[in-house]
């Protein structure tokens, strides 16, 4: 059976879930990523019509096109390397309350210790996937930020069953990615 | 240039620039389904799976198969016959900015320093384009990659010291996929070069990079070279997607060039499971053969 999280995101709904789970989300989601992160850490700005509190963020800058009745939707929109925005994640899970962050790949040290101090998790949606993950889009909500570009700028949509996300931290500061790591580089001594 | 004429020419090229975004040419197809019959491990499968879907998606939707359709280049090959030559430039910068806008493909291109988005893809010596010459040549090859972020994070290159052979050559490669390869949406392609600078390596390795997975240097003992570090990666189990999973590459290509005697430069370029790259002859009519996605748009 799919687990499926839905927001706003309870600890309840998460603090049971190990790395290597998979769980889908079902409604409201915000795309954020460097200049989002600047903006929400360093600049203490929030955006007016998305509460991070409780909610999720995607690692992710879109394709957004508009349809015949010059209706916005979202094309294609695969995860963003997560890694990038590790420098502000743990103060971002502090600022906001947020509960779920997606997107490519794994974090590191800061975030694995946020995530189990504030009760929060990081997924993994599978990287160029864009296009299933756009059919996901129930509905493009809004944008904000919309100066610091498409990619940049701050997307929020109503999405069901929005996954396949593979839990890479969990609540207890277990990291998926950082375990892999390890075998990876058992291996490559072996290699030499 | 009759201006008809001239918009054929923009429209051949936009539409070859747009396909390229949508659809997998046909080698990195046909490995990627290779791979997901090959996988043992359940979870990784599925991963696969996930992929294939989404390359069923965009071709039935004609979407970017991945929403990073990267920062566009060119590489062309101009036949010195090749009746239209000085357009060449112009043409190669209004297809990349009408394809951006009309696919649409995502507009990625920021000005160099002040990081403003153009919003075309378009810009200071964007997109990217190389030339070569081909003397008696009337036809016009243009291959093209789409320079994603995630993939192009992982590219290095540096000037070993010769002593340090074959197997620092080895080292480098797969020290460079350990730290980054798992966020680079593996399975990867990966190019290597082999030369006397870090710039002239750097260049060899985006060469190998163009050529479809599967086929070898033609100097035996690189295309040996090839064999191993491909195996030597794959080893390392990396894919799908950094969760772990039977193998590493989609395919190892390396080109070569003879060299100083004091260095042995090396280069690193990777393309994600979703590289995309085209390659296509316009002819001196303006006709055109798409040589990459023969089986691809059969679909």
């Amino acid at each position: 059976m799919k687990k499926i999280l839905t927001t706003p995101i309870s600890y309840d709904q998460i603090k049971d879930l190990r790395i290597g789970d998979t769980v889908y989300l079902t409604g409201m989601l915000a795309t954020c990523r460097d200049s989002g992160h600047r903006r929400v850490v360093k600049e203490k700005i929030l955006p007016e019509n998305f509460e991070f509190k409780d909610g999720a963020i995607f690692h992710a800058g879109p394709i957004v096109g508009k349809d015949e009745n010059g209706k916005q939707y979202m094309v294609s929109v695969g995860p963003t390397t997560s890694r990038r925005m590790e420098s502000a994640e743990a103060d971002f899970i502090e600022q906001t309350g947020l509960r779920l962050i997606i997107g490519k790949g794994g974090m590191l040290e800061k975030t694995t210790e946020a995530c189990k101090k504030f009760g929060a998790i990081h997924c993994a949606f599978p990287g160029g996937c864009a296009v299933v993950a756009a059919q996901e889009v129930e509905e493009l909500v809004g944008v904000e930020w919309m100066d610091l570009g498409m990619p940049e700028a701050l997307w929020i949509m109503k999405v069901k069953e929005f996954g396949p996300l593979i839990v890479s931290i969990d609540t207890q500061g277990n990291n998926l990615f950082d375990n892999n790591k390890k075998i990876f580089q058992e291996r490559f001594e072996k290699l030499l | 240039m009759e201006e008809a004429l001239r918009q054929q020419f923009v429209k051949t090229v936009q539409d070859f620039t747009a396909m390229t975004g949508i659809y997998l040419p046909d080698d990195v197809e046909a490995r990627l389904r290779e791979m997901h019959q090959q996988e043992k491990i359940e979870n990784a499968k599925t991963m696969y799976e996930c992929m294939l879907t989404d390359l069923s998606l965009a071709k039935e939707l004609h979407r970017p198969l991945c929403q990073d359709t990267g920062v566009i280049q060119y590489f062309v090959e101009v036949g010195t016959e090749f009746p239209y030559q000085a357009e060449i430039p112009e043409v190669l910068v209004e297809a990349c900015r009408a394809a951006t806008l009309q696919t649409p493909l995502r507009p990625n291109v920021v000005e160099p320093l002040a990081e403003h988005n153009t919003g075309d893809n378009t810009g200071y010596g964007a997109p990217y384009i190389e030339y070569e010459l081909v003397p008696g040549s009337s036809d016009l090859r243009l291959r093209m990659y789409m320079a994603g972020g995630g993939c192009s994070l992982p590219g290095r290159s540096k000037v070993l010291m010769p002593l340090e052979g074959v197997e620092g050559i080895k080292k480098f490669v797969y020290q460079t996929i350990l730290d980054w390869g798992a966020n680079a949406c593996p399975p990867l392609c990966v190019g290597i070069g082999l030369g006397t600078c870090a710039a002239t390596s750097a260049m060899l390795s985006k060469k190998a990079l163009l050529r479809p997975i599967g086929t070898h240097s033609t100097y035996p003992a690189v295309a040996k070279l090839e064999d191993e570090i491909r195996d030597g990666l794959n080893s390392l189990g990396i894919a799908p997607l950094g969760f772990g999973g039977s193998q590493t590459v989609l395919g190892v290509n390396i080109e070569a060039a003879a060299h100083h005697p004091a260095t042995l430069g090396v280069g690193i370029s990777t393309g994600c499971w979703a590289t995309r790259r085209g390659d296509m002859i316009i002819h001196k009519d303006l006709s055109s053969e798409i040589l990459s996605h023969r089986k691809s748009l059969e679909v």
